[in-house]
Parts: structure tokens; C-alpha cells; sequence
């Protein structure tokens, strides 16, 4: 019993830095207002499908676009609204929500919409395929990342 | 075969564009040259090249050649499935082409995948149709053995 109790008293940020960066580390419920794109992602999808979950992840590090990007994200929502919907549904509801930020600064959107049951059965974030560098070189995404900006 | 000759012949009587596929199974026609055609045209052609194959993939780069994450997903996952005969469209070739499909499916993003005429989502959606076994139903209602129910039954 006691040697459970002192793991759990053990500070959060050590365990952090074992598993990640800093840098990279940022709390889901303080968005960065240096990151706007993320911002507005993460106020419309709450604001049009009332989720019980969301989580919005930044994840142009990973692809072949400059250092702070806004332009490749993955969306998990969990949200009633979803329920009886099949999957193509629930992905256009996201789409609709996001309709201006995908037809301007965001070039990829992943998306899971799962319904709470779902979620509490797998509460598990998929995680994306690896980046083979379809943007380099890309006007339209270098078109997009320039309306990120602006 | 007999598709390609007519809307070639189609090509050069009235000049709107003909997109040429890559075979997954690897043969690929080198595209014509594009001829100047309307939004319009782009949208009918569209409707005609997603029932023209039971399987049809808007993608970026080609099966062989995958140049996005997600497109390769799509490719990796009909690999699995044996399904190896369909038509896949390089978007990545033709800025018409990658927005046309865009505005036909009124779906956001790149790869979209196509079954039997009917948009069926992208890389997201075709993974979860793999992983909960509905991709496996939905080959089957399109006249295709999954490859994956063969390798059931010989472990079986």
C-alpha cells in the first residue's frame, strides 16, 4: 500500500519530461493564443456539437511544413449528437463546422466523432500515419499556411 | 480498355479534358494533354469516373508511389484486402482535378475513396471500416473477396 501511495505523490512535471519535451507539451484546456487556427477550431466544434470530449491536436510538426504551422490537425470528439449517425455523417458535421478554416489555412483534417458510449468502450486517440512529404513543394499548401498567417 | 479508346475519341471531337487513371496493378497510361473545359464539364466527368470501376481513389501521388501519409493508408489498406484492380487519380497532377473532386464530394480533403459510384470518406473513415469489419461487407456487396476472409479460412 505504501509504496503505491508515494508514486502517486510523485510531482507531474517529472513524469512529463520522461515522456515528452516541454516544448511540445501543452495542457488541452489552455489553448495558446499565439495559435489562433487551434483556437477556432476547438470554440466551433464546441460550440456547434456540445461535445463531452474534444480534443484538438496541432500535428504540422509532423509533416513536411515550417516550424509553427497551423495547417495539419487531428480532431477526437465525443459528442451525443453523434449517436445513430453513420461515421460519413459525423465526419461532414465536423467538416461543416470547420468549413472556413478547412477551405483557407487547414490542408489536413483527421478526424475520430465518436459517441460517449464509444468512447467510454475505447477512449483511445488513432494516431496518424507517418508524413511522406506531399507538402514540400506544395503551392497549395504554401497558399495556406500564408492565410494561416494573415 | 474499350472506355479509354471512347473517351479519348470523345477527347478530340469536343475538347473537354480526359483524366486517365493509374492502375493500382501498376500498368499506367501517361496522361493526355489537358484541354481547356468548364467547371461544368469537370463536375459531369466526375460523376462519370467514380461509377466507371467499382473501386475509385482520389489520392495524392499514385498506388505505386503514395506522396501523403494518409493516401498511403488508403493504398495499404486495400492492399490488404487484395483489392488491387481499381482506379486511383493523382490529384497531385492537376489543381482542377484536386479541387473539382473537392467541391463534387463537397468533402474537404484528399484522399477520398469511392464505392460503386457512392462516396464512401477518406483515410479515417476507410481505417475504421477496416478495423470494425465493415470494409470486409462492404467488398462483398461489390462482388470482391476480401483477401483477409481467404487468410481466415486457411488458418482456420
Amino acid at each position: 500500500m505504501l509504496p503505491s501511495v508515494l508514486r502517486c505523490i510523485r510531482p507531474v512535471s517529472t513524469c512529463l519530461t520522461l515522456t515528452q519535451p516541454l516544448a511540445h507539451f501543452r495542457p488541452q484546456m489552455d489553448p495558446d493564443p499565439s495559435r489562433p487556427v487551434e483556437k477556432a477550431i476547438r470554440t466551433k466544434l464546441t460550440n456547434s456539437l456540445k461535445p463531452d470530449h474534444l480534443e484538438v491536436h496541432n500535428e504540422s510538426h509532423m509533416h513536411a511544413v515550417p516550424p509553427g504551422s497551423e495547417s495539419h490537425f487531428r480532431v477526437l470528439v465525443v459528442s451525443s449528437q453523434f449517436e445513430g449517425l453513420p461515421l460519413i455523417q459525423r465526419h461532414r458535421l465536423v467538416n461543416e463546422a470547420l468549413k472556413e478554416e478547412l477551405s483557407s489555412c487547414v490542408h489536413a483534417l483527421a478526424i475520430q466523432a465518436k459517441t460517449p458510449e464509444q468512447w467510454g468502450s475505447n477512449p483511445s486517440l488513432a494516431k496518424s500515419p507517418p508524413c511522406m512529404g506531399g507538402s514540400r513543394g506544395d503551392h497549395t499548401v504554401e497558399e495556406k499556411l500564408k492565410a494561416g498567417r494573415e | 480498355m474499350n472506355s479509354l479508346i471512347r473517351s479519348a475519341a470523345r477527347c478530340l471531337r469536343s475538347g473537354p479534358s480526359v483524366y486517365v487513371p493509374g492502375r493500382a496493378d501498376g500498368r499506367v497510361w501517361s496522361a493526355p494533354a489537358r484541354f481547356l473545359c468548364s467547371a461544368a464539364d469537370l463536375q459531369k466527368d466526375l460523376g462519370e469516373m467514380v461509377k466507371k470501376d467499382k473501386v475509385v481513389v482520389f489520392m495524392k501521388g499514385t498506388p505505386a508511389q503514395p506522396m501523403c501519409g494518409f493516401s498511403n493508408a488508403v493504398v495499404q489498406i486495400l492492399r490488404m484486402h487484395g483489392v488491387d484492380d481499381y482506379a486511383a487519380y493523382n490529384v497531385l497532377e492537376d489543381q482542377d482535378l484536386r479541387q473539382g473532386v473537392k467541391d463534387f464530394s463537397n468533402w474537404p480533403t484528399i484522399p477520398q475513396v469511392y464505392f460503386n459510384g457512392e462516396f464512401v470518406g477518406g483515410c479515417d473513415i476507410l481505417l475504421q471500416m477496416h478495423q470494425n469489419g465493415d470494409l470486409v461487407e462492404e467488398l462483398k456487396k461489390l462482388g470482391i473477396q476480401s483477401a483477409l476472409l481467404d487468410a481466415e479460412k486457411e488458418s482456420k
